[in-house]
C-alpha cells in the first residue's frame, strides 16, 4: 500500500465521525520505483492532506518532506521529487492500520490492507 | 447449474484460488475485460489533457481492468472482497494499490478525492443477500452514498453491470439516484444476448449539460460476441430522472391527492388497496 492510498483511506466503522488519518504500524517497508510525473503530482497536491502525509512518511522512515507545504512549492523540482517518492514509491508491505477513534486494527498483509468490517461494525 | 456466478456462492467464496486462477488465465476473459474497461474509460470522459488521474476500481479482482487503466497512465486504487483474486493481482504485479474490502459496507475513502470510478461486472453482487446480516437495500445504499461522497464534484462513475432482471436494474438505479447521482444507463449492442453490455454512467453533482448520457454502441459486434442475432436498430439509452425533491409536509398532512396517488401506485403494483371513498384521507375529529 502506498501513502497515496493511505492518504485517501478513512475508517468506515459505524459511529466513527472522523476516521482519518489511520495510524500506521510498520513491520516492513519496501520501495518500488515509479515513473516520475509532475502533472499528476500537481493535480493531486490539492487533494492531499499534507500533515498526515508527512507523519505517515516519517513513520515509514522517510523524513525529507517539509513540515508545511503550499502550492507555490510545486515549481521546485527538488520538492516534487521528494513528494513523488513519499507518495508513490514507499510501500507498506507488512504492518497494520489503526482507526484513530476506536483503535480497531486493520492488518496489512503483502501490501493489501484488510478493510473488511465485522457485522456489528457496519 | 445456473450460469450466473451470483447465484452460486458469495463472491469471496465463489472466487476461490482455483476460480481466480481460471478467470485470469483465460485469454478470452482477459480480452473482454480489457474491452469493457476501455469502453468504461471512454464513458468516464476524463478531460483529454494527458494528466494522469486517480481512479477507483471497485471489484478490481485480479487487476485485469486495472491494467488497462495503467496503460492509459492513470493511478488507481482497487477494491475487492476476494483474497484469492487479490493474490492473483499481486502475482501479476499490477501498478495500482489493492484493498481487501466489501463495497456493501461503504468504501471508506475520504470525501471528494477521487477523479473517477469504474466497476466491471461487480455491482450486481450487491443485490444478493449472502449472509443473514445482509440487506441488499442497505448495502446498495451504503455503497452509492460512500461512492458519491468520495468522488470529486463533477466526476463520473461508470459501472458495468449484469442485472439479472428489470427489478435488479431498477433497484440499482434507484439507489444511485437517491444517493444524488445524475445520469443513466448506456446499453451497448442491445440486440445481442451475449455482447450486450450495460453501463451505469453516473455523474456526481447536480444534473448539467455535462451530465447528458452518451450513446450506446451498436452495429458491428466486436469479437466478444459469438452469436448471430445481428439487427441494426436504434441505440438504447435509458434516462434517469433528476433526484426527486423532498415532499413538503404541511400541518394538515400530505393531503388527499397524495394519498390517492400512493393508492394508485400500490394498485399498479398489484397490491390489495381499499377502494377510494369520501372517507379517504379525511381528517378525524379532534376528539376521537
Amino acid at each position: 500500500m502506498r501513502l497515496l492510498t493511505h492518504n485517501m483511506l478513512s475508517s468506515n466503522i459505524k459511529g466513527v465521525i472522523n476516521g482519518f488519518p489511520l495510524r500506521i504500524e510498520v513491520e516492513k517497508v519496501v520501495e518500488k520505483p515509479v515513473d516520475f510525473n509532475p502533472d499528476f503530482l500537481k493535480n493531486m497536491f490539492s487533494k492531499i492532506e499534507w500533515k498526515p502525509l508527512v507523519d505517515a512518511s516519517r513513520t515509514m522512515g522517510y523524513a525529507e518532506l517539509p513540515e508545511e507545504a503550499d502550492a507555490s512549492m510545486l515549481d521546485s523540482h527538488d520538492f516534487l521529487q521528494r513528494f513523488h517518492h513519499a507518495l508513490l514509491e514507499l510501500h507498506l508491505e507488512e504492518g497494520a492500520l489503526f482507526c484513530p477513534e476506536t483503535n480497531r486494527r486493520f492488518p496489512v498483509n503483502k501490501g493489501i490492507p484488510n478493510m473488511l468490517l465485522h457485522e456489528d461494525e457496519v | 447449474m445456473t450460469s450466473r456466478p451470483e447465484l452460486q456462492a458469495p463472491p469471496e467464496i465463489f472466487y476461490n484460488d482455483a476460480e481466480a486462477r481460471k478467470y485470469t488465465s483465460s485469454s478470452r476473459i482477459i480480452e473482454i475485460q480489457a474491452k469493457i474497461t476501455d469502453r468504461a474509460l471512454e464513458l468516464l470522459a476524463l478531460p483529454d489533457d494527458g494528466v494522469p488521474r486517480l481512479l477507483l476500481d471497485i471489484g478490481c479482482g485480479s487487476g485485469l481492468s486495472g491494467e488497462t487503466l495503467s496503460e492509459h497512465g492513470h493511478q488507481w486504487i482497487g477494491l475487492d472482497i476476494s483474497q484469492s483474486m487479490l493474490n492473483v493481482a499481486l502475482e501479476r504485479e499490477t501498478d495500482g494499490d489493492l484493498l481487501l474490502g466489501d463495497m456493501g459496507q461503504g468504501l471508506g475513502i475520504r470525501p471528494g478525492v477521487v477523479d473517477g470510478a469504474i466497476s466491471i461486472s461487480a455491482v450486481q453482487w450487491l443485490c444478493n443477500a449472502d449472509k443473514s446480516s445482509h440487506n441488499p437495500r442497505l448495502r446498495l445504499k451504503a455503497f452509492f452514498e460512500s461512492l458519491y461522497k468520495c468522488l470529486a464534484r463533477g466526476a463520473r462513475a461508470v459501472l458495468q453491470v449484469y442485472p439479472e432482471n428489470v427489478h435488479q436494474r431498477e433497484l440499482i438505479l434507484g439507489f444511485a439516484m437517491r444517493a444524488g447521482f445524475a445520469g443513466g444507463v448506456v446499453v451497448d449492442y442491445p440486440h445481442s444476448a451475449r455482447s450486450r453490455k450495460e453501463y451505469l454512467v453516473l455523474t456526481c453533482g447536480p444534473p448539467s449539460i455535462s451530465a447528458t448520457v452518451p450513446k450506446g454502441k451498436d452495429g458491428d459486434y466486436e469479437s466478444c460476441s459469438d452469436d448471430d442475432i445481428a439487427e441494426d436498430d436504434e441505440n438504447q439509452t435509458v434516462r434517469m430522472a433528476a433526484p426527486r425533491k423532498r415532499q413538503k409536509i404541511t400541518k394538515r398532512g400530505k393531503g388527499r391527492e397524495w394519498v390517492l396517488k400512493k393508492k394508485e401506485q400500490m394498485r399498479r403494483k398489484g397490491n390489495i388497496v381499499p377502494p377510494d371513498s369520501k372517507y379517504t384521507a379525511r381528517k378525524r375529529k379532534a376528539r376521537f
